[in-house]
């Protein structure tokens, strides 16, 4: 090391900021390839987040609660605008839509089945309802995507609500891409699709184009539903003010922001990384606009893109929303990225090689779109995909929902709430200007928000 | 009593809805007279019985939406995603449809006296659509299967980004979209379209399937491709 270090003096290394090498590599394999690159996960680069904010505390003015004892509820309700049958959950923090074709069949199941046992809920994606996940949740979301894959009244009456998504955070304005190799014989069914095609869903619905006509085709799935279920507009991180003043004109009883550090399972990187804005300035936004509207309340607002703890999930609560959408940090706790994976004796067995094959290792592997998830959970491989079992699956998923849970729940009673979504925006501060500004919460140790008087 | 039929200019929407919901009891009428529509939308939507709806007028947005096995006429015209994601059963307008008519269509027969807007049988999936007149631009767009027939002409981009929808055009399209090519009808697509036209029935019988040309999918965007350069 010495040695190194010695002779590396003698030599010029002035790295550019603007051509450093991560950028050149990105150039050298434009050149060679002619092509952008495709990758699954969300935004890679350091954004303003919630990690950027802390709880204020119980202090002289405030009274904590005892942190093992007195009751803490995180009940949450959602549709309660026109829906007859609301959702009922335990947990502020459910499941997001992740299609049946970008992850396999058991997980799906795995997924419902946790959040069953935890009492919140699960959602379909762009490959319509799978019986697997329907008969393992409970509550379950039914998207209604542009390109309407599998979409269906049967499934849609059996459905606890619908989700009309706009588009989703990783890819304001772009559709689903599902690669050739994970499009088996089931997925193709699924879709109506040619087995084993590169499939590129539309990013526009078919049947209406603006904001006035998604108000009579929500109407639409109402009189279909007979009004019971209730609808939630999804829309990608980009103007969400006025993206969310819009929702609640069309009528939705719920809105769910994805904001710019939510995953996908495959979509170009340009895409992920320089389309759409952060979790934390969407979620100031969309509150922003149902104060306004004096709609908060009415119509209950869901957070995701990026929320990963229990301490995300109080944040995002204290700013404002009603409950938060997990993706990504679920598939982590599956074993996205993790070096072994566990079989049926409950061995752990390596998986670098397989990483090594697809040219990452474990923690650096965002190759969902190759269907070669060396950890089973997205994939349509038929041997990969038995590396996820719905059991063990279901099994640290839940786990993980409950951490989320009694964090969030310690945050709450540490804040002296009885109730988590009596958190709010003055129990934070903020540590950097940049969060402060977004977030709309005071830099700590001051009362100051940028753009505020 | 062997009909039913409810007027619409007095009649709530939500109640003839519920109504057709309902499956009809065995000895009970499947036929369902809709009066003074003016224009409402959503007339209809999640039929999933045999019933039988005749409309006198003109329906709004969405009518027959989501349609499973019942049969709906229209003696009027319908705007926007006329029997949009139909499952099986038949409707039939026999004005014009506006834009989006059998968008996503699963099964079924979706017959349309007039003209067709913007985007007629988009996305489809597996329903036929005919229409008399002629459709708007890109229709057939992201079609993947099923058949559209349409015996006048066709708007710009007709077929742009198919799957495996077959298009019969019976008049002039003023262009193909991406990755839609003409290819020579064959004996068997004479007969699909001679039953097509026997299956809508009407007027449709008299039209000529020798007069008509298939638009298919040129299969180039079903996979990756690293030299397109984005001319498509």
């Amino acid at each position: 090391m010495e040695k190194t270090a010695d002779a590396s003096r003698n030599l010029s290394l002035e790295e550019s900021w603007g051509y450093d090498r991560k950028t050149m590599d990105y150039i050298r394999h434009a050149a060679a390839h002619g092509l952008y690159e495709i990758r699954g996960l969300g935004a890679k680069r350091k954004l303003p987040h919630f990690d950027d904010l802390v709880f204020l505390g119980a202090s002289m003015s405030r009274y904590p609660l005892e942190g093992y004892r007195e009751r803490c509820s995180t009940r949450t309700v959602l549709g309660t605008r026109f829906a007859r049958k609301p959702v009922e959950l335990e947990i502020p923090v459910t499941i997001a839509g992740m299609s049946f074709g970008a992850l396999s069949a058991n997980v799906k199941e795995a997924l419902g089945k946790a959040a069953t046992a935890m009492g919140t809920s699960t959602t379909t994606g762009d490959g319509g309802m799978t019986r697997e996940e329907r008969n393992a949740s409970k509550i379950l979301v039914y998207q209604c995507l542009p390109s309407r894959y599998g979409f269906n009244p049967e499934d849609l009456r059996r459905a606890d609500a619908i989700e009309m998504v706009i588009g989703q955070g990783a890819k304001p304005g772009g559709g689903g891409m599902l690669l050739g190799q994970k499009v088996n014989p089931r997925v193709a069914r699924m879709r109506t699709l040619p087995e084993g095609i590169d499939q590129r869903s539309a990013s526009r619905h078919p049947d209406w184009t603006g904001p006035d006509d998604l108000a009579i085709k929500i109407r639409e799935l109402r009189e279909i539903t007979d009004w019971e279920k209730p609808v939630y507009i999804k829309v990608g991180a980009t103007r969400t003010y006025h993206d969310v003043k819009l929702a609640v004109h069309s009528g939705a009883d719920v809105v769910v922001v994805d904001g710019m550090q939510g995953g996908t399972a495959a979509t170009q990187g340009c895409f992920i990384e320089h389309v759409g804005i952060p979790t934390l300035a969407a979620l100031r936004e969309a509150v922003e606009a149902l104060e306004d509207m004096g709609m908060k309340g009415t119509v209950q607002l869901v957070i995701s893109g990026g929320i990963r703890t229990g301490a995300d999930v109080a944040k995002a609560l204290a700013m404002g929303a009603d409950a938060v959408s997990i993706g990504q940090g679920m598939l982590v706790a599956l074993g996205c990225n993790s070096g072994t994976w566990t079989d049926s004796g409950g061995r752990h067995q390596d998986a670098e090689a397989d990483y090594r094959t697809l040219g990452t290792l474990p923690g650096y592997c965002h190759h969902c779109h190759t269907g070669r998830c060396p950890v089973g959970v997205t994939t349509q491989d038929p041997e990969l995909e038995q590396r996820v079992t719905p059991e063990t699956g279901a099994k640290r998923a839940r786990n993980y929902l409950r951490t989320l849970t009694m964090e969030l729940a310690t945050i709450a009673r540490a804040c002296g709430k009885q109730d988590v979504h009596h958190l709010e925006r003055e129990d934070l501060a903020a540590l950097t200007v940049e969060a402060a500004a977004m977030a709309g919460i005071p830099l700590a140790g001051t009362r100051w928000i940028p753009g505020k008087a | 009593m062997d009909r039913v039929s409810f007027d619409l200019a007095t009649t709530p929407l939500r109640e003839i809805n519920a109504f057709l919901h309902r499956a009809p009891a065995e000895t009970e009428s499947r036929t369902v007279i809709l009066d003074r529509p003016g224009g409402v939308h959503n007339l209809a939507v999640g039929m999933a019985h045999d019933w039988r709806v005749t409309v006198h007028g003109h329906v709004g947005y969405y009518a027959a939406g989501m349609n499973q096995t019942a049969e709906m006429e229209i003696f009027g015209n319908a705007g926007t995603g006329l029997a949009e994601n139909m499952m099986s059963g038949r409707v039939v307008v026999h004005g014009f449809a506006s834009n989006a008519a059998g968008a996503s269509a699963h099964g079924g027969l979706l017959v349309i006296g007039g003209d067709a807007g913007l985007r007629c049988g988009i996305s489809l999936k597996g329903g036929d659509i005919v229409v008399g007149g002629s459709v708007g631009s890109f229709s057939g767009f992201m079609a993947q299967a099923g058949r559209l027939l349409v015996c006048g002409d066709a708007g710009d981009a007709l077929g742009d980004s198919l799957y495996e929808t077959v298009i019969y055009l019976g008049g002039h399209a003023r262009s193909l979209g991406a990755d839609a090519r003409e290819e020579p009808m064959t004996e068997p697509d004479y007969q699909e379209v001679e039953s097509l036209l026997a299956r809508a029935g009407g007027n449709f019988c008299t039209v000529d399937p020798g007069r008509f040309r298939k638009i298919v999918s040129a299969r180039s965007l079903y996979h990756w491709n690293a030299n397109a350069n984005q001319e498509y």
